[in-house]
């Protein structure tokens, strides 16, 4: 199964441009959700204020090499290892389903583009991302969504309640789950049964739920986050620090604060 | 006034919502992002302003003491063992604070009063309180002001 291009195999019965324009189709209801969340919210036009308002108290004028620097630094430290949500649990969570998302879109879109015919021959690495990726989703979403969700784990609310929260989470799961599923029956040869059609049709609409909910989910925060940190870090770097104090130098006397437990004292 | 999240820091972790003593923060049900959901009821301790490992939270001081344009905002940093304070007044005067962080970790270094041995009644009808001076880490008698040492006509 883990070798097989399942959009190859499902050229068969498909054409393979109508999965290339359902894809197109998600990319253009990703964009269209996020600009209308854009609008609804304000919240671009917000933190473009904000970061004015910031310039004014900076105490230093970053230079363009500078800036460069602080930047890449964020997008290495900052973003591509989810730093803001320290050393924990939820950051391997985080990661693992970060890079399995991104493993398993981008072996979508190679695969439905490149060798979706059906007399196409699939390099064996992309069927493989494919798989892993979608694995990988499956166990960092399931950890977050059962054991790690804050409103389990500091709110005290049972694992089952599903809230308008959970909706990017339950999404991605359903969509490499049902892939995943749909990509096994697949490979099985069952002859035209109906078993993989089903969950075909529920990898669509999983798939549907997902980009289509955008201005619903939280599917955006993907777009903010990065923004934010470069912010941060910028404003770090030009001594603004949004109003925060400087680290302090410790005087050596003050020894060892406490650290922070995890939240679970509710 | 009240604490308010700046969204794009939080990243929802509930570590204020575990701090509260009021319980007032709360997670929201849509964003999953950390909210003040009954700000009357903040009394502005900052407990979750210093939890905050994002520094997403940020405290309106109430306008008759810290009038608008004012900021009050805090960093904690527990590998060094500080609190750091910057204060900004609207005038533009900025004072920078750094204190030690004093909290005990959590369920630690409780006394055992149970244990401890119960107090006569001599030592019940005393001025000093219970375990004083051992309490105090002294053995000496607790230092006193003597009346005759006040000012006249200025205390009561």
């Amino acid at each position: 199964m883990i070798y097989n291009n399942p959009f190859s195999i499902l050229s068969e019965t498909i054409p393979a441009i109508a999965t290339q324009s359902f894809l197109i189709a998600m990319v253009a209801l990703v964009v269209v959700g996020t600009l209308v969340d854009i609008i609804h919210k304000k919240n671009v036009k917000y933190f473009f204020q904000n970061a004015k308002k910031a310039k004014k108290s900076a105490t230093r004028e970053l230079g363009n090499v500078e800036r460069f620097s602080v930047v890449a630094k964020t997008v290495v430290y900052d973003i591509a290892t989810t730093s803001e949500l320290g050393a924990g649990k939820r950051r391997v969570a985080h990661l693992l389903g970060m890079y399995g998302t991104i493993l398993f879109w981008i072996a979508s879109a190679v695969m439905i583009f490149c060798y979706s015919s059906s007399s196409s021959n699939t390099p064996l690495v992309w069927p493989i991302i494919w798989h892993v990726g979608a694995i990988m989703t499956i166990l960092g979403g399931c950890w977050f969504w059962f054991f790690l969700r804050v409103d389990v784990y500091s709110e005290a609310q049972p694992w089952y309640r599903i809230i308008k929260a959970d909706l990017f989470v339950l999404a991605l799961i359903a969509t490499s789950l049902f892939g995943l599923i749909w990509s096994y029956l697949q490979s099985l040869n069952l002859n035209d049964r109906w078993d993989d059609k089903v969950f075909l049709v529920l990898y669509v609409v999983s798939n549907l739920v997902l980009f289509g909910g955008v201005y619903w989910s939280k599917f955006a925060h993907m777009f903010y986050k990065p923004g934010a940190a470069i912010q941060k870090n910028l404003a770090e770097a030009d001594g603004s620090r949004d109003n925060l104090p400087p680290e302090a130098d410790a005087p050596e006397k003050f020894g060892l604060g406490i650290k922070r437990e995890a939240p679970k004292h509710y | 006034m009240s604490t308010f999240v700046y969204m794009t820091r939080c990243d929802g972790c509930g570590h204020c919502v575990d701090i509260c003593p009021s319980d007032i923060m709360h997670i929201d049900e849509t964003i999953r992002r950390a909210k003040n959901i009954e700000p009357n009821f903040c009394w502005e301790c900052y407990a979750c302003v210093k939890a905050c490992p994002n520094h997403a939270i940020d405290v309106r001081g109430y306008a008759d003491f810290a009038p608008m344009g004012h900021s009050v905002r805090v960093r904690r940093e527990e590998e060094k063992g500080t609190i750091s304070w910057k204060i900004k007044f609207r005038n533009g005067t900025v004072k920078d604070f750094v204190s030690p962080i004093t909290t005990k970790p959590w369920g630690k270094f409780i006394p055992k009063l149970a244990e401890g041995d119960k107090p006569n009644q001599g030592e019940i009808k005393t001025q000093i309180l219970y375990n004083e001076p051992e309490g105090l880490n002294t053995k000496k008698e607790l230092p006193s002001v003597p009346k005759d040492s006040f000012k006249k006509g200025v205390y009561y």
